[in-house]
């Protein structure tokens, strides 16, 4: 029983990983109605600018909250340059975008800071919680902050008018535009916001599995199948997918006999899998009803 | 009476296809005009060509200021309303959210509580329905919601694309006189584009008739009602 | 008349663009002179580079499969390196262990994965755009890591993996190993492409084509989307895994990691760039996934991913339907040319 406990208590520590980066992923997807490949290695790329300007002996915080205003600048510039003209491009199109703007922020950020490990620091501390070998400080305040996170982002769309106008544009951007609203800034903006989160993500990631140009390949996959799990649509959603996926991933690990490490991966997707074959809009998705 | 809205030499496409072919007409302020027309003869299309909806050439003014080159959005923010067919609504949002979003790009906010409080007052069912998702609303609601979602703009022009397509007969009879009421009472302008022909004469001051992208005839709302031969040709009743 | 104004603008970007149908092919003195070009070609160059073509020709029906599936059905796939991988296997295994001929092991490779396809294709049914592609995705991740489970690695090696002997020509032909796999792929290639265009010729193909622009228009007008949606599955698959049994035996080597995501990712790309739907530019999509990265990489070797990554930006804005595009424009040139 202990060991079951333990092994939840780590999958939730995990699990807060999966679910800041969903948050991220379902931030853009409203917006846009596109998975971004490149989500993680713009994490990534935000979570080096954090660690050069701790460099430059900037403090934790002011780097924190200075690299969350570059990467929404970030976010929104790469939206007005490169995927604006792409808006009424086919699917296809906007994936293979994003495949090559992942390529591009992985090599320069490659040759900007090279590929050897690199230490974050981590402002909750990583001694063990209440006791506990399986959960740290940092895991504790990571999942503090997205927690956070989540509850300010409801308050943003339920109360604020710009939350409301960006609702009303992914929602309907036809009759969007009709009430006034430029719907194409408010593309812009999610972007930015995605980014901004993307890059709380990496940041409080980064003290986890350190910081190097790839750090992101494995997270953003298990950020995919929480947002996926949680429906896409639903920040709620996703943040509750990424604590099940991590705990789901522990406990598979844990009990199932012959599932190393590298079996962990696949079982968990195709588990997701499982689920939307089921319940195709996921835990907290909301159906699409298409027209012909 | 000064012309508010004034489109000259109007031509639209649809990719390759014209569906405009040079549509004049002007709308004085205050008055409710009402375009009218077969299926297909371009009144949709005029109201999407106002709005920048649709690829189109032919000056467009309002208050003497050109339209053409606007975005839709900035369009809007002149005070031009766009009821569109299909009403619009968000249907995911609820409807008090909807009404926001109709005053969305006013800056006023203190205002803004005021005018819901007034829509309300107009459409009563709106208030009991307020925290309801406005998808879940009936067609009529809907389209109630649609009209004061419009009005939440404090317009100076409303462009309503016919509002009485998929309601009951006594719903629509109910809406246009709502409809006439803004017209006389808050001092907006409206442009109707109907199929129920008769009863948009009804009320309307000004008529022109379409056909296949052309105005084909035009003039008082009440000589063309009493007209047979018009309305034999044209109007089909 | 609104109504179909309104679904015209409230319609979002479909999958796909379609292409026209007759452009689905190529035209016949553009068949030939590629034909004869590819007939000559190993004349004068070197093995090595003989090598890389045959790579290429594999790879080029590796791209084409799965233009097949989201060209001509509109499905989307993120993990065709899978059905890639189980073709391979499936020949290493059977040339190794079973001392079957290698040209058998390809329609064996080809049955096995359209089964496998078809078998993924029923659940993917019930899945669509982004779900689809993660589904598929999550095949390609779980791949390799099959591949390396102990049960089966008395046959697969494992993480080791097998060894694959390369054929020598037969009845004594005086050519290269290297030489006669390319001609026997260029055979293989020749078929598949055949086939497939006339594939998209037939009923199937128009009932495929017609659920890819509008599913719902296309099941009212009578087409089973189950059967040709798991269907497509099956066939892409299937050439997928003749493309996996050749690349092994040209590579003369299967392992787990040589078919991760990546492979799948870069099938994807060459299909985006050589024009979906376009089947010739299948060609031209593997060309790119074949030779760019080396020379992005003899570009700069740091920023090669970069390089890779801006020549794609580049693709897209400059020649958004692929080669295909970029073909139809050298066409019109050479009509212009011819009439002046």
């Amino acid at each position: 029983m202990e060991l079951f406990i333990n092994q939840v208590l780590a999958g939730i520590a995990t699990g807060a990983i999966y679910a800041c980066m969903a948050l991220a992923i379902v931030m853009i997807f409203q917006a846009i109605d596109h998975l971004n490949f490149a989500q993680g290695e713009m994490a990534m790329f935000a979570t080096f600018i954090a660690w050069q300007l701790m460099q430059w002996g900037v403090p934790y915080w002011w780097a924190f909250l200075l690299t969350l205003i570059i990467s929404f600048a970030g976010g929104v510039i790469i939206e007005r340059l490169l995927f604006k003209p792409l808006a009424k491009a086919p699917v296809l199109t906007n994936v293979a975008g994003f495949i090559a703007l992942f390529a591009i922020v992985n090599s320069v950020a490659g040759l900007i800071w090279d590929f050897t490990i690199k230490q974050f620091p981590t402002p909750f501390g990583s001694s063990p919680f209440l006791g506990s070998q399986l959960i740290s400080t940092h895991q504790v305040g990571m999942i503090g902050v997205t927690l956070g996170l989540l509850i300010a982002l409801f308050v943003f769309f339920r109360f604020t008018r710009i939350g409301l106008a960006m609702r009303a544009a992914a929602a309907m951007p036809e009759s969007a535009r009709l009430v006034g609203i430029n719907t194409g800034w408010m593309v812009a903006l999610g972007w930015g916001m995605a980014s901004a989160i993307g890059a709380i993500a990496g940041i409080l990631i980064a003290p986890v599995v350190f910081l190097e140009p790839n750090m992101m390949g494995g997270v953003l996959i298990y950020g995919f199948a929480a947002a996926v799990l949680g429906g896409l649509t639903s920040p709620l959603g996703a943040v509750l997918g990424g604590f099940l996926v991590g705990v789901f991933e522990n406990l598979v690990g844990t009990y199932v006999p012959g599932v190393g490490n590298e079996l962990k991966l696949p079982i968990a997707l195709a588990l997701i899998v499982i689920v939307l074959v089921v319940k195709p809009t996921g835990l907290m998705g909301h159906t699409v009803v298409k027209r012909v | 009476m000064s012309v508010l809205l004034s489109v000259h030499d109007l031509r639209a496409y649809y990719g390759q296809v014209q569906a405009l072919h040079g549509l004049s007409f002007d709308l004085n302020e205050g008055s409710m005009t009402t375009l009218l027309g077969a299926n297909g003869a371009g009144k949709t299309t005029t109201l999407r060509a106002i709005c920048n909806m649709v690829r189109s050439t032919g000056p467009i003014q309002f208050e003497g200021k050109p339209l053409n080159g606007k975005s839709t959005e900035n369009i809007v923010r002149l005070g031009i309303a766009h009821v569109p067919q299909g009403r619009g609504t968000f249907t995911t949002l609820t409807v008090e959210e909807n009404l926001q979003l109709g005053a969305i790009s006013r800056k006023d906010t203190k205002a803004i509580t005021d005018d819901i409080e007034r829509m309300y007052a107009h459409f009563p069912v709106l208030k009991q329905r307020h925290t309801q998702q406005a998808g879940t609303l009936s067609g009529g609601e809907q389209q109630m919601l649609a009209v004061a979602r419009a009005l939440m703009l404090r317009p100076r022009l409303m462009l309503l694309d016919e509002p009485s397509f998929g309601l009951a007969p006594l719903i629509v009879r109910d809406l246009f006189n709502i409809l006439g009421k803004i017209n006389r009472e808050d001092k907006v302008s409206i442009l109707v584009v109907e199929q129920n022909a008769q009863l948009a004469l009804e009320i309307a001051d000004k008529a022109y008739v379409i056909e296949t992208g052309r105005i084909v005839m035009s003039g008082n709302a009440k000589e063309i009602a009493n007209d047979e031969s018009v309305r034999k040709s044209y109007l089909g009743y | 008349m609104s109504t179909i104004q309104e679904s015209a603008a409230e319609t979002q970007a479909a999958t796909v663009d379609a292409p026209p149908k007759k452009a689905m092919g190529l035209g016949r003195t553009a068949s030939w002179v590629m034909l004869i070009i590819l007939l000559i070609l190993p004349l004068f160059v070197r093995n090595f580079v003989i090598f890389q073509v045959t790579m290429l020709l594999i790879y080029g029906i590796a791209v084409l499969a799965l233009n097949i599936l989201t060209g001509g059905s509109g499905q989307f796939s993120l993990g065709q390196s899978a059905f890639y991988a189980i073709g391979a296997y499936t020949a290493a295994i059977l040339i190794e262990h079973g001392n079957v001929n290698y040209v058998l092991t390809l329609p064996a490779a080809g049955i096995i994965c359209f089964i496998v396809g078809f078998l993924f294709g029923l659940p993917a049914l019930r899945l669509s755009g982004i779900y689809l592609a993660l589904a598929t995705f999550a095949l390609a991740v779980a791949m390799p890591q099959l591949l390396k489970l102990g049960v089966i690695e008395h046959w697969t090696g494992g993480v080791q993996g097998l060894v694959v002997t390369k054929p020598d020509a037969p009845f004594g032909l005086p050519m290269s190993q290297d030489m006669w796999l390319y001609y026997f792929t260029l055979v293989v290639s020749i078929a598949i492409y055949i086939a497939s265009v006339n594939l998209l010729k037939s009923r199937s193909g128009r009932a495929m084509m017609a659920i890819r622009d509008n599913e719902i228009a296309a099941s009212a007008m009578g087409v089973d989307l189950s059967i040709y949606k798991t269907l497509a599955f099956g066939v892409s698959a299937g050439i997928t895994g003749v493309a996996g049994a050749l690349g092994a035996i040209a590579v003369q080597f299967v392992a787990p990691d040589s078919y991760t995501f990546q492979l799948a990712i870069a099938l994807f790309l060459g299909m985006v760039v050589g024009g979906v739907g376009w089947l010739p530019g299948s060609l031209v999509g593997a060309a790119f996934i074949v030779f760019v990265p080396n020379i992005a990489e003899e570009i700069s070797k740091g920023l090669s991913g970069a390089f890779f990554g801006v020549l794609l930006f580049a693709v897209i804005y400059l020649v958004p339907h692929g080669a295909r595009q970029a073909a139809i424009f050298a066409e019109n040139l050479f009509n212009k040319l011819r009439r002046s």
